[in-house]
């Protein structure tokens, strides 16, 4: 058994850093693509548009009954053998790609309890003066919705973050995939596989820190 | 002038009302009473299209649809000309008590923000909540939240309000000062058609008293009348047992 090298480890640790932002980065861009399509999944699931809900729960249904890494393997491996067009699709554009398809299913079926979930009293008031199903929805529910949901939609970015680590088996150099290579030239697997999950830690514990900050102030709204 | 023709309701196999007329001029304040289960929320619901109508005439000013192809614009249409306050106030919950008031006014007219609020500031004087412009929903009591409900109703400018049962959700305490909203209304000569089991109020305010019994309009007449002189057999009954909880 051999020591831990915390040299070897505290100067890994720059270089590991390098790669935060590029792992930060596409989980900014598969969480801002979700969180569209989420909302779209949501509103025709919630308005049972004829054809486009069954759709939606076909897609729905797909995206959380198969393993992202499946998936992300799909996109990568798989799909430019069907449609050659993808053939340039990049580790990176692929990692995107699936985190948002993934997640977006997930967040549509948060998205479409909050909805629901918005006082059906309200829907008919805000109608009775002759609202349109859009302005209720826009000035109405999906601001309470929003503030119902946002609490489990941060949850789902932690759980984006750590999965982008994923990326790394289709080739990206991000955080992991760093680690990886640093690891198998310094043989110290255990200092630098800690070390980068150290780094995943901090980072999920600052936000999940943001994430209580928010849910106070947001449950604090509407209040006064 | 506000008309209903031939208004008929279904609930898949369950006849809710059929063929109901019902007319009311401008000005007028009618009361409707009737034992629960009637179809007198179903009724109000169907004046402002919160329930299609299967089949009838509705007339509103100078608006008149039928029921068996109504398009979307004309319920719009319908929905400004009515405004409805519901027994459980149904305010909205992300908005202050003046942009409660001031939504319609905004979204649904297009009134400029500013008009608006100036608007929407006279009404929460006239309700008596002029110190609550910011306050949210939660904050208010049951009797200030109904008084934003009717505040937002009379911010429609509508032709007629609908009040299904505006105080039965309400502590006591919180019933009379309602009531005294709602006859201020009355007084101003707006256009009311309401449910109510609230004797009293009717007996001083109703131009005329409906009774509806199974989802007929039984018989109707001033309160007087109606309350001292009952025709028919159900509303002689329905008046004892309402009066001995609720004195007129
Ligand atoms: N959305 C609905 N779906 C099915 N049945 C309904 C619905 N709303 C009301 N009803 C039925 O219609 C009848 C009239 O109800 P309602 O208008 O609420 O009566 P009231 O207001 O006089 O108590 C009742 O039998 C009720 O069960
Ligand atoms: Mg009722």
């Amino acid at each position: 058994m051999h020591v831990l090298d915390l040299d070897y480890m505290l100067g890994l640790l720059p270089i590991l850093l390098s790669y935060l932002p590029l792992t930060l980065e596409m989980a900014a861009a598969g969480m801002v693509a979700a969180l569209i399509l989420a909302c779209l999944l949501a509103v025709v699931r919630v308005q049972r548009m004829p054809g486009l809900n069954a759709l939606a729960m076909l897609f729905i249904s797909f995206f959380r009954g198969t393993p992202l890494l499946v998936q992300l393997f799909l996109f990568y491996y798989g799909l430019p053998q069907v449609l050659t067009f993808l053939v340039a699709i990049n580790g990176i554009t692929a990692t995107i790609l699936g985190l948002t398809l993934h997640f977006s299913a997930y967040m549509a079926e948060s998205i479409r309890a909050a909805i629901v979930g918005v006082d059906r009293s309200q829907t008919e008031a805000a109608l009775s003066i002759g609202m349109t199903q859009g302005q209720l929805m826009r000035r109405i529910v999906l601001p309470q919705a929003t503030r119902v949901a946002t609490p489990t939609l941060m949850n789902y970015f932690i759980d984006m973050i750590k999965a982008t680590s994923l990326a790394f088996t289709l080739g990206v150099t991000e955080l992991m995939g760093a680690t990886q290579k640093e690891a198998a030239s310094s043989f110290l697997y255990f200092e630098a596989f800690l070390m980068v999950a150290i780094i995943y830690w901090i980072v999920v514990e600052i936000l999940s820190w943001l994430q209580r900050r928010m849910e106070k102030r947001l449950n604090r709204a509407y209040q006064r | 002038m506000i008309a209903l023709n031939g208004i008929t309701k279904r609930f898949g196999a369950h006849t809710v009302f059929d063929n109901i007329d019902l007319e009311l001029e401008q000005g007028e304040i009618i009361v409707i009473i009737g034992p629960s289960g009637t179809g007198k929320s179903t009724l109000l619901r169907c004046i402002n299209y919160l329930e299609a109508p299967d089949a009838g005439r509705l007339t509103v000013g100078d608006l008149s649809l039928d029921a068996r192809h109504a398009t979307r614009r004309e319920i719009l249409a319908l929905r400004r000309r009515t405004a409805f306050v519901f027994q459980n106030y149904a305010l909205f919950a992300n908005k202050t008590a003046l942009d409660n008031i001031c939504e319609g006014m905004i979204v649904v007219d297009g009134l400029p923000k500013a008009q608006a609020h100036a608007r929407g500031r006279e009404i929460l004087e006239r309700i008596g909540l002029a110190d609550k412009a910011d306050a949210y929903p939660a904050s208010l009591s049951g009797g200030q939240q109904q008084r934003v409900g009717i505040g937002r109703a009379m911010a429609a400018k509508a032709e007629v309000i609908l009040f299904d049962e505006p105080t039965s959700a309400l502590d006591p305490e919180w019933v009379d000062e309602v009531l005294a909203l709602m006859k201020q209304l009355a007084l101003e000569r707006q256009t009311m058609i309401v449910v109510s089991h609230e004797m009293q109020f009717a007996r001083e305010v109703a131009d005329r008293v409906v009774f509806m019994d199974d989802g007929r309009i039984i018989e109707q007449g001033p309160p007087d009348e109606l309350f001292t002189n009952p025709q028919d057999e159900r509303t002689q009954r329905f008046l004892r047992k309402v009066l001995a909880h609720n004195p007129a």
